[in-house]
């Protein structure tokens, strides 16, 4: 039956043609979806304050771009004039990068310890990380705020990281990593003449290199986008950061206030950990599937 | 250079004990292969020369010296790991330079040491490369390399070749064989394959759960087996192992499968009339004709210019003969045993059994 | 469990300081300190506490505002994890098609994963508010009375909305990753078997993915409970009237603001069960996967 078999084909090719047309269509929704607002963002933030508050909102960019910038970065906005987002920016990188380097540097040292010695309590450590991944800082902040205040921490940049240090999730990964290291690597050094400490840097740092990059993705955006711990520890508004910053320009919301500037200011909020996932984003992918799986 | 020493090295994990006390001296300049099934214990006898596992009793001296307590960095030895364990993210040069730089050597002297060696290997090509570029045959060869630049006083060999074609095993037990005899390097080479051990070692150490069963050239094995385990484990096809019991006297052995007798022509043995005994007989020794063992042949596997034929004797013991020439069939068949290439072990013990004994 | 291992009786100690010490000194004091205050009740003017055993526990357990707080969480987590989940799947399942672009359909698609809440709050200001934003002037303009921050099921909404924006990205990954790793040959099979697409998605790659939806969704139930601190602070502040406030929120509104240590502590506490429960549940599940 050649003339069935022909038709039975070409109705699969319509039928094919049609499912690619209905595939593409919903993942452009989707894309419309997370992009339309940061392209509102965008362009409010080349327009001037006063076409933004009356509610104009326009869908192509304006001529106030340089203006809007230069002020949320030299000056801040919003009607209590916030911290400049200059200011702002650098504190959430240092705090962002303190976090993740610390996080990576403490969770490596003490996987190595527990996975390549036996030592008493070695157990017992590990669980003590481990049971940290059930105390989120959300639940404990105000008797960690408490701590902080005794050790007088508050205001500083030290308190900020210190205790968001800690990182049972990356104590986890890197454990689970060290562990597909063939035992083999261990003897060849130890009958080479390297000791632990040549071995960790010599084998192990090197060969940790993707989980580290990874991992250093996943964490600086942690760190970045720390919200209710600043928002306690810091008043200090040479401290602030910008996530906190912004919404604190916001304030309640009201019609009147520079909303283009507020714009401006999103947008440097937004652009360096968007820029590390999309620039970083295969390890990223990698990083984040293999923690928390 | 240096000579090797057991004594009476013992080793348990835990309550479960692996080695039973092996004794073994090594030569200046030896091969030694041990070999055994898995589980033996020849790896973790390996392992305790190396300074990677703690004897439980017992001693290594390396070049007379005791090694007790020493770390392997401080042995001066070097090792070839089955899955070569080359750092992954090292250069061929980086990997075989490596234990030379924790040692502290002048630059100079690295280079040409590595370049001697790599050179001697043929890698001298690849030194730039990393582990994952490089053939299997290739990564077994810097694995060596890395061992042969140390210049150390004792190599080990741990299966170095169990991950390679067959093709390329020959090739490289030969290569190391050469390059054992060049260096003149004392050497322990652990392998499961009784071919390699055949081939590659001045002596054979034979383990058998834990315990060195024979240690003795390879021809002095193959001829001589010290017990029934050794008689079966050396030589392929392996050899036949028949029950009988000792003629009065001690002059022949009665087979207990159809009675067959079987003059001693080295000598008799002692023992009373009947005693248990197990006869060997090699597979290649056996020989067509009349007047011996009637075998029922169920499988021919013709190799070319000979033939292995697997049958049973009349009480069902399995047997198994190489024969020249390729024109058999399967069906009955009478297969005579020369005398003079019997073994005889004790039936209860399984020692060997020497005219005289 | 390594079998090798190097020697050393100090070293590990020190190479696990650090971690310990920050553990210690900021993770179990302050839970002690929580479970150590939720038995205790300061006067009004601060100047003495007592020892009130569990009545910390019972004062919240009964205050209707908390028990209408929790009630509201579990609308809220349960609505953000919906969407955000059953959104997160169909555009994974889309992706995950032989199209052609789809790497950049997934660049675009992932992206947001940067967003802090709180960020992701403005952004939805920015669209929804009712005087600036586009589409808030929009419904307005259409006659709906749309004004989030007075009407309080319109400011639930709105944090929904913006949670559940931020958490697709996330959940995105996981479903991709998870549709990326069934077997080709099972698909295949299914298609000689004669099994048409969605039939195929019910019937095999649904059932294949349901770990993976299960993990997702005690993840996205902890994101809801708590990282969405940021997206009610910015957006509503919890209002209006009490229309936002979810439990977190509370305890912060009780603790900072109204400085009720002892409830707010007990708060905590059972804060801290709930996420130990979850905790478990979703060690269950990787338990397979790693050995400890």
């Amino acid at each position: 039956m050649p003339a069935s078999t022909q038709e039975l084909a070409e109705a699969t090719r319509r039928r094919h043609r049609r499912e690619k047309f209905v595939t593409h269509l919903c993942l452009l929704l989707g894309v419309l979806i997370f992009v339309f607002p940061i392209y509102l963002t965008l362009i409010g933030s080349t327009h001037d304050v006063n076409t933004i508050g009356r509610g104009e909102v326009p869908l192509l960019p304006g001529a106030q771009a340089l203006p809007n910038y230069a002020q949320a970065w030299a000056a801040g906005g919003g009607r209590y004039m916030g911290t400049p987002a200059g200011t702002m920016l650098v504190n959430s990188l240092v705090m962002a990068l303190l976090i993740a380097v610390g996080k990576i540097a403490i969770s490596l040292t003490s996987a190595y310890a527990v996975v390549f010695f036996r030592f008493p309590l070695r157990m017992v450590f590990f669980w003590l990380i481990f049971i940290t991944l059930m105390l989120p800082v959300e639940v404990r902040i105000i008797p960690t705020f408490q701590v902080m205040v005794n050790l007088g921490l508050t205001n500083t940049m030290a308190g900020l990281v210190i205790p968001l240090i800690a990182s049972a999730t990356a104590t986890l990964l890197f454990r689970q990593f060290f562990l597909t290291i063939p035992d083999e690597y261990v003897e060849a050094a130890k009958i080479d003449g390297a000791g632990p400490i040549r071995f960790f840097l010599d084998v192990v740092l090197p060969l940790s290199r993707t989980n580290i990059a990874a991992l250093f993705v996943i964490l600086f955006i942690y760190g970045w986008n720390q919200y209710l711990w600043p928002l306690l520890m810091v008043n200090d508004r040479s401290l602030e950061t910008i996530v906190v910053g912004l919404t604190k320009m916001i304030g309640t919301g009201d019609q009147q206030n520079e909303w283009n500037v507020i714009m401006a200011t999103a947008v440097f909020a937004l652009l360096p950990p968007v820029a590390v996932v999309v620039l970083m984003q295969r390890w990223f992918v990698k990083g984040l599937t293999e923690t928390e799986k | 250079m240096a000579t090797l020493t057991l004594r009476d090295v013992k080793k348990s994990f835990g309550a479960t004990p692996v080695l039973h006390g092996v004794d073994l001296d090594v030569k200046d300049g030896e091969m030694i292969v041990i070999v055994g099934a898995s589980g033996c214990g020849k790896s973790t006898l390996l392992r305790i020369v190396a300074g990677l596992e703690t004897e439980t009793s017992g001693e290594v001296l390396i070049a007379g010296q005791s090694m007790k307590g020493l770390e392997p960095a401080d042995r001066d030895v070097a090792m070839v790991f089955q899955n070569y364990a080359l750092y992954p993210h090292m250069s061929v040069f980086q990997n075989m330079a490596y234990g030379l730089k924790i040692r502290g050597l002048p630059k100079d002297q690295i280079q040409r040491r590595v370049d001697e060696a790599a050179g001697l290997l043929g890698i001298g090509h690849l030194l730039h490369r990393k582990p994952r570029e490089l053939s299997g045959g290739q990564r077994q060869r810097v694995a060596m390399g890395r061992a042969i630049v140390r210049e150390p006083k004792l190599f080990l060999f741990d299966e170095p070749l169990s991950n390679l074609d067959a093709k390329l095993r020959v090739e490289l037990r030969a290569e190391i064989r050469r390059l054992q005899r060049r260096l003149g390097i004392t050497s322990l080479f652990v392998t499961h394959d009784q071919v390699e051990a055949m081939t590659l070692g001045d002596r054979l150490v034979v383990m058998n759960a834990g315990r060195a069963a024979q240690i003795a050239t390879p021809m002095e094995i193959w001829e001589r087996p010290a017990d029934t385990y050794v008689a079966g484990f050396i030589g392929s096809p392996s050899m036949n192992l028949l029950s009988a019991r000792l003629e009065a006297g001690g002059a022949a052995a009665i087979l207990d499968a159809g009675g067959l007798r079987l003059p001693f022509v080295d000598g008799p043995r002692a023992g009373a009339a009947g005693r248990k005994l197990t006869l060997g007989i090699r597979p290649e020794h056996l020989r067509l004709g009349e007047g011996g063992l009637d075998v029922m042949v169920e499988l021919v596997e013709p190799l070319g210019g000979e033939s292995v034929l697997h049958g049973k004797l009349a009480d069902g013991t399995p047997l198994t003969a190489r024969l020249p020439g390729a024109r058999y069939a399967d069906g009955a068949m009478t297969l005579a045993l020369p005398p003079e290439s019997l073994h005889v072990f004790d039936g209860e013990t399984g020692k060997r059994i020497e005219a005289g004994d | 469990m390594k079998k090798v291992i190097f020697k050393g009786t100090l070293l590990p100690y020190l190479l696990l300081l650090p971690q310990l010490a920050i553990t210690a000194i900021f993770f179990f004091w302050p839970a002690g300190q929580a479970v150590y205050q939720s038995f205790l009740r300061e006067d009004a003017f601060g100047l003495s506490t007592e020892f009130v055993g569990f009545e910390n526990f019972l004062d919240v357990l009964h205050d209707q505002t908390w028990l209408d707080a929790a009630g509201r969480t579990l609308l809220f987590s349960g609505s953000v994890a919906t969407l955000a989940l059953g959104s997160a799947l169909f555009l994974a399942v889309q992706a995950d098609k032989h199209i052609r672009g789809a790497n950049a359909y997934k660049t675009l698609l992932i992206w947001p994963y940067a967003v802090a809440p709180a960020i992701a709050a403005v952004l939805w200001l920015f669209m929804f508010h009712p005087n600036i934003g586009l589409f808030g002037r929009m419904l307005n303009g259409l006659g709906v009375p749309w004004d989030y921050r007075l009407n309080g099921n319109q400011a639930m909404l709105m944090v929904i909305m913006a949670s559940a924006w931020k958490q697709v990205s996330y959940n995105f990954i996981f479903f991709l990753a998870g549709l990326q790793s069934i077997p080709k040959a099972v698909l295949e099979a299914a298609a000689i078997d004669g099994a048409r697409p969605t039939r195929r998605f019910w019937t095999i790659i649904f059932p294949l993915l349901s770990p993976t939806a299960f993990f997702l969704l005690v993840v996205n139930l902890v994101y809801a409970f708590f990282d969405t601190f940021g997206v009610i602070h910015s957006l509503t502040q919890g209002g209006p009237g009490k229309a936002t406030e979810t439990l977190i929120y509370r305890v912060y509104t009780d603790g900072v603001i109204n400085l009720n240590l002892g409830s707010s502590s007990a708060q905590s506490v059972i804060l801290m069960l709930l996420v130990v429960v979850l905790t478990v549940i979703q060690f269950r599940y990787i338990e397979r996967k790693v050995h400890y």
